[in-house]
């Protein structure tokens, strides 16, 4: 049970909390679109990559099977990949670039301070622009807040892959912006 | 210096925020609904719960930022100055001395969150909607120096940048300046 009394206790995760708090939804929500579906030079399934390996890092595991389950979607790879993304990408391709960006999401993941100046010049040296370092940083962040407003409230979440499958999809080919989409139809 | 090229004249946050309009403006939005929306926690107990964690996280320039908000707003600069070093010295109500120690706890991690502490909370009055928010401010602060620090941004030594800051946050909140941050070249 959450730590607060959410309204539909049915529901998991961030989603349980976004019903409890209509207003603050709004700006998470559209912050996890433009980071995630927004442009940038990296594509929506390596940004959804650095999302689920920041989540597993903070060891959150509703945002890191939802995230890892929207990766899937948008790679076209199957579900049974998403424990790849914890050991460490032994399976899923990955460019140099990615991996070298993977590695200061790691950081970011323990502190801003502990991104090094190699860090950036090693991520550049496998052709990450400004806006790819610049994005990376913010997402590895952004899933600090998103990890620790899930778990510090103490929700709920699914435990098997399967269960995050249609939900995977919906973030990756929906988006985040639940509102709008819902009026749009 | 910061590990992309960033308006000189907008050290810290601001540079990254006008870098990046885009995601800042749910960042902004997020930020002035919980730190200057309405709510039964005052803005100035709002920004101490953004100053701990940005202390604790050893963001530079988010403490000097939020500490200078937070003396302003408190009217007095005792308050962060104990906080910082002992939440229960802090001449705060008990409730907020509850919530610092929750928003210390989200620093850490999420899942470091406990049970006892939400029940501390509760039993000197703290509400559902007040753990909520306290749990999302300081998650947001984990976003934000991770952020300012994660870019290497510069954080500017003079106290008086700061006071200046801080009566902006104070008289403003955190909506971007309608005419942009040209007058401070």
């Amino acid at each position: 049970m959450a730590h607060i009394s959410l309204p539909d206790e049915t529901l998991p995760g961030i989603v349980g909390l976004f019903n409890f708090r209509p207003e603050t939804a709004v700006p998470l929500q559209l912050l996890a679109e433009t980071l995630l579906r927004g442009e940038s030079p990296l594509t929506s399934g390596e940004r959804e990559l650095i999302a689920a390996y920041v989540s597993h890092l903070n060891d959150c595991h509703f945002c890191h099977t939802s995230h890892a389950s929207a990766a899937m979607a948008h790679l076209k790879c199957d579900l049974a990949l998403i424990d790849d993304i914890k050991h460490g990408f032994q399976e899923i391709a990955i460019t140099p670039k990615l991996h070298a960006l993977l590695n200061i999401a790691a950081k970011v993941q323990k502190s801003g301070r502990q991104v090094t100046e190699e860090d950036v010049a090693a991520a550049r040296t496998h052709g990450a622009d400004d806006r790819a370092i610049h994005d990376t940083v913010l997402i590895a962040a952004a899933f600090c807040m998103f990890n620790r407003y899930v778990d510090g409230l103490g929700t709920w979440a699914p435990l098997e892959n399967e269960a995050y499958r249609e939900m995977g999809k919906r973030m990756a080919f929906t988006g985040y912006v639940r509102n709008v989409n819902e009026t749009a139809n | 210096m910061p590990h992309i090229p960033l308006p000189g004249h907008l050290p810290g946050i601001t540079g990254l925020l006008e870098y990046s309009q885009e995601s800042a403006q749910p960042i902004r939005m997020l930020t002035q609904l919980l730190l200057r929306g309405p709510s039964t926690l005052t803005p100035g107990e709002r920004e101490l719960i953004a100053t701990i964690v940005s202390h604790q996280n050893e963001c530079r320039f988010c403490t000097a930022a939020h500490t200078a908000a937070a003396d302003l707003l408190l009217g007095d600069t005792e308050t962060c100055n104990i906080m910082k070093q002992d939440i229960d010295a802090a001449p705060v109500s008990n409730k907020m001395k509850a919530l610092l120690k929750i928003a210390q706890l989200v620093q850490v991690s999420g899942k470091a969150v406990t049970s006892e502490s939400i029940a501390e909370a509760k039993h000197h009055g703290a509400t559902d909607l007040e753990i909520h928010d306290t749990v999302l401010i300081a998650a947001l602060f984990s976003l934000y120096n991770r952020y300012v620090d994660g870019m290497a941004t510069v954080a500017p030594t003079d106290p008086d940048f700061y006071k200046g800051l801080g009566e902006r946050l104070v008289s403003n909140g955190y909506n971007r300046l309608p005419n942009g941050y040209d007058h401070l070249k």
